[in-house]
């Protein structure tokens, strides 16, 4: 595969593919590309009027009624969201091959705070990370001497602000609601890292971390020819959709449950903004549960159309994502149990602000 | 020759473990295959995104999986 080896002296990555043949793949490549994209559309504006077929006519099922509803919504919704994962990640695949780990320590190393924060959260967003690599990156973080602030504004925001849970937005309750979500995800990971750097916590961090060598890392770029980066961009599609399917479908169906059968209205006097209480709730009930953006979105979007709150559902959307006990546990690592305390703290409250603003305004 | 495969434990790292040892089997060459997941032993190596591996302390890959035919070349 990797046949062709191309010398790069720039220290960016990239640049333009030498040899004829690598040249006449590439463009083949291309066109393959704007096939899959032709049939890839051509697939998906059919899919609302195929899931109307298949309820009412195939099954005969009644638009009006419970099931009719709920098999509606679960034929539709799944292949769209499936699809549109498939696009995206295939295209964040492509970005992400030019942002590795070490690219993101080095920019973020010579910033100030805030302006470091800024660039952390959105950096975040972007940088393959999973929550395993966690503490190897805060470890290169801390060696490259990137403040401590700086380095939970992109922890809180790598989780929490990402292509799956824009798509699953996007797809389930419009591109409002998905740019809500990316400005006040990127915003509560701003505020609250830029709050612990105030803080002082450096000795909090485990002891071994600070006494580690700030040393090169060992490779400084993975040089890429437009061929690996598809591969890249292809093999993270097979990876990250083949891990997350599962929960897309699961969570349409329950959203498809409480889409067909849970009245109108009912939710309001729970999750509604009238009760003070419902944001913090939804808050502290979504830190044990531990699930991906995948699968808290469809149901996220079954209970906004019940009548669930918008600022609530967003603050037990974002405590479900960003604050997980699986991740402070391994977490606790590198961070002394005070450290993790404020951490959750913090960010707790970023989220309660989100809560009770979206509530007040909407 | 020795090779380490650093990671947690995370799907992604035992995809890359499997990888090389298949890879090692494969070539015949004589190399015993280190799985770190000590994030102390990690960082020695200046990887600070996982899965990694190193070949004779040479750092190889970072942050994905290699595929099989990368690790044979590496084993050359």
């Amino acid at each position: 595969m990797n046949t062709q080896s191309q010398e790069n002296d720039s220290p960016i990555q990239g640049g333009p593919p030498a040899d004829e043949p690598g040249r006449r793949a590439a463009w083949l490549q291309l066109l393959l590309g704007v096939v899959a994209l032709g049939v890839w559309y051509a697939l998906y504006s059919q899919l609302l009027p195929f899931a109307d077929w298949f309820a009412y006519s195939l099954l005969g099922l009644s638009p009006e009624s419970h099931l009719g509803s709920a098999v509606q919504f679960f034929v539709y919704d799944t292949p769209k969201v499936l699809m549109l994962l498939l696009l995206v990640v295939f295209f964040v695949g492509i970005l992400r091959s030019f942002v590795t780990v070490d690219w993101t320590r080095r920019v973020l190393a010579g910033k100030k705070e805030s302006v470091g924060n800024v660039l952390a959260a959105l950096l975040g967003v972007v940088t393959p990370f999973c929550s395993c690599s966690a503490v190897p990156l805060f470890i290169g973080f801390m060696t490259a001497g990137v403040p401590l602030g700086v380095t939970f504004s992109f922890l809180i925001s790598a989780p929490m602000v990402n292509e799956i849970a824009l798509v699953l937005l996007y797809g389930l309750l419009g591109w409002k609601i998905a740019v809500l979500y990316f400005v006040t995800g990127i915003s509560v990971a701003i505020v609250a890292g830029w709050v612990m750097g105030r803080l002082k916590l450096e000795n909090h961090v485990e002891d071994w971390v600070r006494e580690i060598r700030a040393g090169e890392s060992g490779m400084m770029d993975q040089k890429m020819t437009w061929r690996e980066r598809f591969e890249y961009a292809l093999d993270s599609v097979r990876d990250i959709v083949g891990r997350v399917w599962k929960y897309v479908v699961i969570g349409i169906a329950v959203g498809a449950g409480i889409h067909g059968y849970v009245p109108e209205g009912y939710l309001a006097t729970v999750m509604g903004d009238s009760a003070w209480w419902s944001v913090p709730f939804s808050v502290v009930i979504g830190i044990p549960m531990y699930t991906n953006a995948a699968g808290v979105i469809p149901v996220v979007e079954a209970l906004l159309g019940k009548g669930a709150a918008l600022g609530t559902v967003l603050a037990f959307m974002m405590s479900v994502i960003a604050l997980s006990f699986p991740e402070m546990v391994i977490l606790r690592k590198v961070l002394k149990p005070r450290l993790i305390a404020v951490f959750i703290g913090v960010v707790g409250c970023g989220i309660l602000f989100v809560g009770y603003l979206f509530n007040a305004i909407v | 020759m020795k090779i380490h495969v650093m990671g947690p434990g995370c799907a992604k790292c035992k995809q890359a473990e499997q990888t090389v040892r298949e890879a090692v089997a494969e070539s015949g060459v004589e190399a015993e295959v280190i799985k770190v997941d000590d994030f102390q032993e990690i960082a020695k190596f200046g990887v600070f995104s996982t899965p990694a591996v190193a070949v004779d302390g040479e750092v190889k890959v970072v942050g994905k999986a290699p595929n099989k035919k990368d690790v044979l070349g590496w084993l050359k």
